[in-house]
């Protein structure tokens, strides 16, 4: 019990450190931030928890105010990430287990679980499949990365409607989404494997090109591409560092085998897709159709530059 | 009552502590073109729109920034022949509102509220005020933009040209063209100007 409690202080801190630094930051939108903090306040109070949360908030202002000051502030955040960072208390881990119900629950018109899913290694192979995503399938003569993989065996094994599992491809409060859970499910199930980005298949090549030409591509209202804080090492926007994907390399790999991941500020697990929605947003760019072949396409670009990368999602993040 | 005092507790707690904060071939353009298409079909026309690229983005795009000095050339003339100066000849603002302008990151993404506030967000990408810690390092420091320059009338005229239109200075420069593309109107310009050259801003302080 005092464990549960430390890990949703811990939770909680985390979360108005996270709130914080995304009002600093103005790149967040401020409604779902405060949504965020309105959820927050409702489970504290739900465990009628206020001398903690009193303690909670002294702690949360005396570590923003000493530590933002000092050069020590991302590391601090980096020991709170390592605290939460395992399974009993990542609740990215909930989704996953929530993946592990769905991929073997029958539905459908067919009445048939995801079970005999190809996800490139065999029918229901799991284990290291992720990792070597996105990647051709012969079958749909497509290269695909998980979640058009994901919709591809809904439709065709279980002959379900997906038009109610991609209008919850986002998960929001009260708003549970099946692809968010069986991405946490079937990545977990590429932890310790290395990211193997596939070109052998010339689609798989040309895909990952095209990926390329997107990422420097300048467009829009603010000239911005993948590229403008992307493009060098050592940049960051605000204090939120940013990973450098123009080359190959520890940082490309770092992030790409630490997605999907629980987003703190969100409250949610969130995958690749989302990820990438979030950066065309900030971008000034309209948002992406989900689940669409540019969104592979730049997966493939990016895989690349991670390629060898070890993969251990689902990671907890900001 | 417990939740709003809880709120009220969050909401103070957050404005009193703001600072928390390759090798194989490139593809053919006519294909990433053809894919950014199917990418944001989706997306209402006038959004789909936006992501055409006008010259100078196309040949920024093809270079990948690094154009040669002729093509430099022929990106700034362009650039500078959209400049707009004050009408009234007066480049200063109120630094006041120009640190909003700078310190605002909302304005031109999907998810903003229709008529909502839009700012330059300079401190994305630039540090300004000193006492400010959360600020990027995308671009140049700012810090002391104006008394470095000796608050040189010239000067001003040079940096409003760079925030109205930043590849009449530098081809493929980074930075948004705020002016040029309309997203910070004159007095905005004027504000985030009064900001980097008023003796009184903290920038200069």
């Amino acid at each position: 019990m005092i464990a549960h409690v430390e890990h949703i202080l811990i939770y909680i801190f985390l979360n108005v450190k996270s709130l914080l630094q995304n009002f600093a930051e103005n790149g967040m939108a401020v409604e779902e931030a405060g949504g965020d903090m309105i959820e927050l306040t409702k489970k504290m109070c739900r465990r009628g928890g206020f001398a903690a949360f009193a303690a909670l908030i002294s702690l949360a202002i005396g570590s923003t105010a000493s530590h933002a000051q000092t050069p020590d502030a991302e590391k601090e955040i980096e020991r709170y990430r390592e605290m939460i960072s395992d399974p009993m208390s990542n609740p990215g881990f909930l989704a996953v287990d929530r993946g592990q119900v769905l991929w073997s629950e029958k539905r459908g018109a067919k009445n048939v679980s995801l079970e005999t899913c190809d996800l490139g290694l065999g029918a229901g192979k799991l284990e290291g499949a992720y990792a070597k995503m996105p990647r051709y399938f012969a079958d749909s003569d497509k290269v695909m990365e998980i979640e058009q993989r994901l919709l591809w065996c809904m439709e065709k094994i279980q002959g379900l409607d997906t038009k109610d599992v991609i209008a919850r491809r986002f998960s929001a409060p009260g708003r549970d989404s099946d692809m968010e859970d069986l991405v946490a499910f079937i990545a977990n199930k590429s932890t310790g494997f290395k990211i193997e980005p596939q070109t052998s298949h010339p689609k798989e090549a040309e895909l990952t090109a095209i990926g390329e030409g997107m990422f420097y591509r300048r467009a829009g209202v603010m000239d911005f591409a993948c590229a403008t804080c992307h493009g060098e090492p050592g940049k960051r926007i605000r204090l939120q560092g940013l990973p450098d994907f123009s080359k190959p390399g520890k940082q490309a790999q770092e992030t790409m085998g630490s997605w999907p991941t629980y987003r703190v500020s969100q409250s949610a697990l969130r995958t690749m897709q989302h990820r990438l929605w979030d950066c065309f947003r900030q971008q000034r760019w309209p948002a992406p159709d989900y689940a669409s072949d540019g969104i592979t396409a730049l997966v493939m670009f990016l895989n690349k530059q991670a390629a060898g990368g070890e993969i251990t999602v689902p990671s907890i993040k900001r | 009552m417990k939740r709003i005092f809880f709120l009220t507790a969050c909401a103070t707690i957050l404005s009193a502590s703001g600072a928390f904060a390759q090798t194989a071939p490139p593809a053919d353009s006519a294909k990433v073109e053809a894919m950014i298409k199917a990418t944001f079909s989706k997306a209402p026309p006038e959004w789909q729109a936006r992501i055409e690229l006008d010259e100078t983005q196309r040949l920024c795009t093809d270079r990948r920034n690094q154009v040669s000095a002729a093509e430099a050339d022929a990106i700034q003339k362009r650039e500078t022949a959209s400049v707009v100066f004050p009408a009234d000849g007066n480049f200063l603002g109120d630094w006041k509102k120009g640190y909003l302008v700078a310190n605002v990151g909302t304005g031109g993404q999907f998810s903003d509220v229709p008529n909502g506030p839009v700012g330059g967000n300079c401190f994305a990408c630039h540090q300004l005020d000193p006492k400010e810690l959360s600020y990027g390092t995308i671009g140049p420091s700012l810090t002391a933009y104006g008394k470095d320059r000796k608050y040189d009338p010239q000067a001003m005229k040079d940096a409003w040209a760079k925030i109205y239109n930043s590849q009449s200075a530098f081809a493929c420069s980074n930075m948004p063209r705020f002016g040029a593309k309309k997203f910070l109107t004159e007095a905005q310009i004027k504000d985030v100007m009064a900001y980097l050259f008023d003796k009184e801003s903290p920038v200069n302080k």
